[in-house]
């Protein structure tokens, strides 16, 4: 069927923020969606409140909201934009549940509106467990046994009958939130009753344990038809038990056998046809590794992660297809874009893929590293290679975790008890841990038995191990070789190598082990010919000719064809995996950078190994490279796209747009002879090396906090001393504030030595006053010579919590212009003396009239996209063309300024604690946030209200507050206190705070300390007997053991937890918002921008 | 050991033998299916050819005893980018490397096999050999002397050579009995795949397994319920006599074709046949139905395909249609009763999507 043509404009729900579960692969998918619409004709409305994406640009969708996710601003946008369709299943859960709510409320047929694609009553039918299990027995597919809880009387029923080791799954979350394996009653019915609270329908399903069986999962489409299609099928190395988005996963599957291939596909294909989905969905499913059963396990109907990776896996654009079909097309009829052959196929890979999980522990050093059925993980690489070995090291590699093989110093200090224990638990570390059992020959079948993981996997991790001591053992061979010194078996080690790097052991591991500079490891191999060879992805296997420059490298064989010939070239580097700290705005800026080279008749590269971003797409560079983003994968790529003929330096690298993966490649290619596009390597050093910093600052008479870069204890202690506490504790090369402490004494300087600074030896340590103002930010653009800031921002948390997870305002709201005039000033100082070429970020504090500069970051950073949006600049765009040396004042317009109307924009983190058990919810000077929203009013308290609504926290206009704060706290806490009563609220409080609001006159329960009656503190939290939690951290241990528990409490019954008065008193000001809430795309806000010429 | 795949066009690709020692010549093809070798390596359609998986890793489930295909292993060699000698599976009883030896095929891993696909995509199918016992040089010469592939016949060294049942409990002798099956099917074995017997048995179906040159009224005198032209290796066009048998058939029973039985069958209402640049080989093709506009997922492994203008000529309707290629992959004439297929409705290897295409012609011998 053609394009249904009663549609014309098409309503698309975002996903929202970033959070663990849901990450940047619905950008991807979305952006896709979009494109793909408009491709066809229709008109396109977006709902987003995520302003880090691609989606929410205005080349993506005609009409673009940056609101809230929530029912009533969704009914807003609809009854505004009147469109004739909602496409649901792009927006992962959370666009999927609001769907879901608008449709079961009516909205939709008040407003006269269709859902399109995959019916919602097919959504219910797989969301649902009770109906989807109805179903399956209906249509004869196995799923394993289990029963719907929705009470903790039946929960203790169930307890008392269940096969354990059962699986608890709440119904209706996101990512497998609040699920766990419980062993015995006792734990199902601890695991169960939180469960049940976490679930949107008070709903649980608890099921036998596949644990050790085949996980096995298979992307499927169908079209309205009933042409049905595998887009791809993948394999968990990791088996039943981890959560899928946890595990380590390769595609396609690798020990199934053709009719097992086929028994799961057929049963696939058979579930979304009785389902009914009209477009792309994901079936998760359980094989016994000894027999031929299987369990249906979990069908997801719409894009997914795991779309997102079979997509970038094949080749083949699922949300794209996803799309048309959605709009009444069939698969026959839509083209697949890399062949031109028929959408309605099924790809064939000739590669391996390989995915693995980033995960946040690094920023989360006391959580728990286990993994279960409730995902953790924040990002993840994805690698190819024509071998499982080669893929699985590039993977390693790309990873970014400090290692760049299988060697783990960990794995390496553990008794054999410690081993064993470690190999048997999944964890984000078991990889290591099962290559250290190898390195300790322990045998396939020991490991097997302790781990479940399959056998083929663990032979290939042990080939690895095998190559691993036979180059160790000829290290000294390999040194001569590279050394080009005689060798009388030089032949015997060139094979050796050659074998190595096709299992794409790295260059780096070779200078390792020699104690060789990694680029003289490189050009010893380039000498014996050992360089890799760029093969197409084109989802055929080489059957048709493919259109789609979309390459791997591999160490074996010869290139699919010679890099073009362009008059012009430029990398752009990507930024990896999705961690804490480096999120999905550098996808943005990366996308970006590629389009402006495009524009600007560049032809542009992209190299990364993000399978879930935009950038990845295959569309959006001239050529790209899904590889690790490394030295040695760089070096290669830029030798390749070269050609013979050229020199290689020709093409320009561009770092500024990767996040800090990409600027820590800066210097090492500059040694490297690489060409960086825009501001120098030693540029960047000047901001990078804090002493270098320092003195420039001096220089340039720019205000700094006092402090000094120390390398041992006692001079920090001294310089600590000299300066007054508190300080600011932090190593010098820092990402995302790890490892960045508040001393307010010396024994906490002195703990802060002993467990942070000393897991890093040798790197200087910071030591700063610690100025508890106020802080703001600016980017800064520029062409060398011409500067340009579009914007102040505001942190409305003061100092001491990171710059990622403070909310933040533009324009300033509290700003004098004294001080915004010096920041302007300052921030020009530093660009003209860097002679900044492209973009950079500056953070200041503020303490009365004055600014301290307090950080550069010579990079675009995590507030390009918002400070875009908002201002209307294309930053990204104009910096990248400086680079390429278009002067700033040629891309015009040069200045965007609002002459008109101004709205008023605040950005607010969105944190992803309730995943990860155990963690720290306070927030300090550790970025802990995974995502952020975007809150655009014409006032303050409404934009603030978006924002915080926005970003998850229900704003509470009555009911119950519990405070709990530091003495320092106290007498601002009484001010805002007061607000809060003064508004209705009741409030409760411990001993010593209550005692302070007394004193003030203000009505207050006191509640008794954990376990010093009863109901106490945390039972109230627990309970939900109150509304809102506001707490903060207090220098006192003690104090602060019993406030972790209730903060993690609150996290896990839903209440909203404040740990600075300056949230809370954001909170106060968005409660009077209500009112004068405008619900506008953002052209409309964002109308008052004129461009000027300076 | 080494081993060398050299080509017509000289070109050469040394590597490592995974197989038998020696040499053999053959049509370079490839297969684009990332499972099923077992299937692909004893599937008869295959003898005389060469084949190279895409996919990289091959042999990592190993062989078992019940995904055979027929009774030996039928490719003139077998090319691999990496084959697994470790192989993983509960099934399992033998690694590629000890099957390949045991059955004498000359086998090959370790080479740029998208590099050759590439080059057959380009050029064609050419012809190649994989020796481990000369030069390449050498090779090269032998080579060119060498029968083509186009100039054998393979049909006469892949079918039976004496008939035999297939029932619900798999291979019976001839002298079977034929109690407890409603129907009786005849298979004309050019090169038969052993599940579709085993489709036709879980139909309750009895297949009499035939040779290619059984005479048409020995077929007859069997008196079949109806009558199933199998899939085989090589040119249509040198199979004159069965052609000839198949034309004496029509209309007298009910015939279904599938692959080479499907072009024979055209052939022997008078069309055309003609050899495809490279063939399909895999489990990925659509195939467009065409009365109803349906698409199915298809198994696929043929090189000759039939010229559309000529099947309609020959009173052919065309039912299905190659989404890629617009090749025919099905006509039907109800009056004749008479349906064929060029994909695989047996699949193994390959989507089980088109078993339906067995209870059809079930319905039509009614």
């Amino acid at each position: 069927m053609p394009v249904d043509r009663s549609l014309r404009k098409v309503m698309v729900i975002g996903s929202g923020p970033i959070i663990i579960g849901q990450a940047a692969e619905f950008d991807y998918s979305g952006t896709q969606a979009c494109r793909s619409l408009k491709e066809e004709g229709l008109e396109v409305t977006l709902i987003n409140s995520n302003p880090a994406t691609i989606m929410t640009d205005p080349e993506t969708a005609d009409h673009i909201y940056i609101e809230p996710l929530t029912v009533e601003f969704a009914e807003r946008v609809i009854a505004r934009e009147k469109p004739d369709g909602l496409l649901p299943t792009l927006g992962g859960q959370t666009g999927l549940n609001l769907a879901t709510e608008i449709a079961l409320r009516g909205i939709l047929e008040k407003h006269n509106v269709r859902l399109l694609g995959t019916p919602l009553s097919a959504i219910q039918a797989a969301e649902d467990r009770e109906r989807f299990r109805d179903l399956m027995r209906e249509i004869g597919e196995p799923v394993p046994e289990s029963w719907i809880v929705e009470s903790a009387g039946e929960l203790r029923k169930v307890a008392e009958i269940a096969p354990y080791p059962v699986i608890v799954r709440p119904a209706y979350t996101l990512g497998g939130t609040g699920g766990g394996v419980a062993h015995n009653p006792e734990e199902l019915i601890l695991i169960g009753e939180r469960g049940l609270q976490l679930s949107m329908r008070h709903q649980i399903l608890v099921e036998r344990s596949l644990i050790g069986w085949k996980e096995i999962e298979y992307e499927v489409m169908r079209d309205g038809a009933d042409n049905a299609i595998v887009v791809c099928n993948m394999e968990n190395l990791d088996p039943m038990g981890v959560h899928t988005g946890d595990s380590i996963v390769a595609a396609p599957s690798q020990t199934l056998t053709d009719f097992e291939y086929q028994l799961l596909r057929t049963a696939s294909l058979k579930i979304i046809r009785s389902l009914g989905i009209q477009g792309g969905c994901n079936v998760q499913l359980a094989l016994n590794p000894n027999g031929s059963d299987y369990f249906i396990i979990e069908v997801n109907p719409r894009v997914s992660r795991s779309s997102a990776l079979a997509s970038k896996a094949t080749g083949y654009p699922i949300a794209r297809i996803a799309a048309k079909i959605a709009i009444g097309m069939t698969l026959d009829e839509i083209r697949n874009p890399i062949t031109h052959t028929s959408a309605a196929f099924e790809p064939a890979l000739d590669y391996v893929v390989v995915k693995i999980p980033r995960f946040p522990f690094d920023k989360f050093p006391t959580g728990d590293r286990r993994l279960g059925t409730q995902m953790k993980a924040t990002g993840e690489v994805m690698a190819m290679d024509r071998t499982f070995e080669g893929a699985l090291m590039k993977a390693v590699r790309g990873l970014e975790v400090g290692v760049s093989d299988l060697r783990y110093l960990k794995a390496g200090r553990m008794s054999p008890m410690e081993l064993e224990n470690a190999v048997q638990t999944p964890s984000d570390e078991r990889l290591f841990f099962v290559a250290e059992a190898f390195r300790r020959s322990w045998l396939v079948e020991e490991v097997q038995g302790l781990s479940n993981i399959d056998p083929w996997f663990l032979q290939k991790i042990r080939n690895l191990i095998e190559m691993e001591r036979a180059l160790l053992s000829q290290s000294e061979s390999l040194r001569k070789l590279f050394l080009g010194e005689m060798n009388l078996f030089a032949e015997e080690t060139i094979a050796l190598l050659r074998r190595a790097k096709e299992m794409n052991f790295p260059d780096r591991f070779f200078a390792t082990i020699t104690g060789l500079p990694e680029l003289k490891v490189r050009e010893a191999r380039k000498r014996a010919a050992i360089v890799p060879a760029y093969k197409m992805v084109d989802t055929c296997a080489g059957e048709f000719e493919a259109f789609t420059p979309y390459f791997y490298s591999t160490y074996h064989g010869s290139h699919d064809r010679p890099a073009p010939e362009k008059p012009r070239k430029a990398l752009v580097l990507g930024s990896g995996p999705i961690r804490i700290g480096q999120g999905i705005e550098f996808d943005y800026s990366a996308v970006h950078a590629a389009r402006a080279l495009k524009k600007s008749d560049c032809y542009a590269i992209i190299l990364n190994n993000n399978p879930e971003t935009v950038s990845t797409d295959f569309d959006i560079s001239d050529a790209l490279y899904f590889d690790p983003v490394t030295l040695e994968d760089v070096l290669n790529l830029l030798e390749y796209e070269t050609g013979e003929s050229r020199d290689w330096r020709e093409i320009g690298v561009i770092v500024q747009f990767g996040g800090q993966t990409a600027i820590n490649l800066a210097r090492s290619l500059q040694g490297a002879g690489a060409t960086i596009l825009g501001t120098t390597p030693d540029a960047i050093d000047l901001a990078e090396d804090r002493d270098q910093f320092e003195r420039l600052l001096s220089e340039l008479q720019i205000p700094k906090p006092p402090g000094r870069a120390v390398t041992n204890l006692d001079q920090a202690l001294a310089v600590a001393e000299q300066i007054g506490y508190p300080v600011l504790a932090r190593p010098s090369y820092v990402l995302g504030g790890r490892a960045m402490e508040i001393a307010r004494s010396r024994a906490e300087l002195e703990s802060y030595w002993s467990s942070a600074v000393l897991a890093m030896p040798g790197a200087p340590v910071l030591v700063d006053r610690y100025v508890e103002g106020q802080e703001a930010e600016v980017d800064v653009i520029g062409d060398g010579e011409r500067f340009l800031i579009p914007g102040i921002m505001e942190h409305i948390e003061r100092a001491g919590i990171h710059s990622g997870d403070s909310m933040t305002v533009i324009p300033p709201q509290t700003l004098s212009e004294s001080v915004q005039r010096k920041i302007i000033d300052y921030s020009l100082r530093v660009a003209r003396a860097m002679k900044l070429n492209g973009m950079m970020n500056i953070q200041y504090v503020l303490e009365g009239d004055e600014a301290y500069m307090i950080e550069v970051n010579p990079r675009a950073s995590r507030t390009v996209p918002y400070l875009s949006k908002v201002t209307g600049t294309p930053m990204v765009e104009w910096a990248v063309k400086a680079q390429l040396g278009i002067p700033l004042s040629d891309t015009a317009p040069v200045i965007q300024a609002y002459s008109g109307r101004q709205p008023i924009a605040v950005k607010a983190p969105v944190f992803s604690a309730l995943k990860l058990a155990q963690v720290e919810v306070a927030l300090g000077p550790e970025m802990k946030s995974t995502g952020e929203v975007m809150g655009i009013d014409w006032t303050y308290p409404a934009a603030l209200y978006k924002a915080i609504l926005g970003s998850g926290i229900g704003i509470p206009r009555k009911g119950s507050a519990l405070f709990t704060l530091a003495d320092q706290d106290k007498p601002e806490g009484v001010r805002l206190a007061a607000e809060f009563h003064k508004r209705g609220f009741r409030l409760f409080a411990t001993r010593g705070t209550a005692r302070a609001f007394q004193r003030a006159g203000i009505p207050v329960i006191e509640l008794p300390k954990i376990g010093h009656g009863s109901p106490d503190l945390l039972t109230y939290v627990v309970e939900k007997r109150v509304q809102l939690l506001i707490n903060t951290p207090s220098a006192d241990r003690r104090a602060e053991l019993e406030a972790l528990q209730i903060r993690r409490a609150s996290v896990e019954s839903g209440i909203p937890c404040l740990t600075s008065l300056d949230t809370a008193r954001a909170l106060l000001m968005a409660m009077d918002a209500q009112e004068e809430l405008e619900c506008l795309p953002m052209t409309e806000f964002t109308r008052g921008i004129t461009p000027s010429r300076v | 050991m080494n081993a060398h795949l050299v080509l017509m066009d000289g070109s050469v690709f040394s590597g490592e033998s995974i197989g038998a020692p020696g040499h053999t010549d053959g049509e370079l093809v490839f297969n684009t299916g990332m499972t099923g070798y077992q299937e692909v390596l004893t599937d008869p359609s295959y003898a005389g050819q060469i084949v190279l998986m895409t996919y990289p890793l091959v042999g990592n489930y190993g062989l078992n005893t019940e995904d055979h295909e027929s009774v030996r292993s039928q490719v003139a060699g077998f090319v691999v980018r990496e084959a697994c000698d470790t192989p993983s599976n509960w099934r399992a009883r033998h690694a590629l490397h000890d099957y390949l030896a045991q059955n004498k095929v000359v086998a090959i891993a370790g080479i740029d096999t998208r590099a050759l696909t590439l080059k057959v995509r380009e050029h064609g199918v050419l012809m190649g050999t994989l020796t481990t016992d000369e030069t390449p040089e050498d090779a090269l010469h032998r080579l060119q002397n060498a029968p083509a592939y186009d100039d054998q016949d393979f049909v006469y060294r892949v079918t039976t050579p004496a008939p035999y049942k297939w029932g619900r409990y798999g291979m019976e002798p001839f002298d079977a009995p034929d109690t407890g099956y409603a129907r009786r099917v005849a298979i004309l074995d050019c090169g038969v795949k052993w599940n579709i017997p085993r489709r036709l048995a879980t139909l309750g179906i009895r297949s009499y397994v035939l040779p290619a040159l059984t005479p048409a009224n020995e077929i007859l005198d069997l008196d079949p319920d109806g009558i199933l032209l199998s899939p085989g290796p090589g040119d249509p066009a040198r199979l004159q006599r069965v052609v000839d048998t198949i034309r004496e058939l029509i209309g007298k029973k009910p015939i279904a074709g599938i692959c080479l039985g499907h072009q024979l069958l055209c052939r022997a209402l008078g069309a055309e046949t003609f050899k495809m640049k490279f063939g399909h080989r895999g489990c990925n093709q659509p195939v467009k139905h065409l009365p109803t506009g349906k698409v199915t997922i298809t198994s696929q492994n043929h090189g000759y395909a039939v010229e559309p203008e000529s099947v309609r000529q020959a009173g052919l309707e065309i039912t299905h249609l190659n989404l890629n290629d617009n090749t025919v992959e099905g006509v039907a004439n109800p009056d004749l009763r008479l349906m064929t297929l060029q994909y695989h409705p047996e699949a193994a290897p390959g989507p089980w999507d088109s078993r339906p295409f067995f209870d059809q012609f079930l319905k039509m011998t009614d």
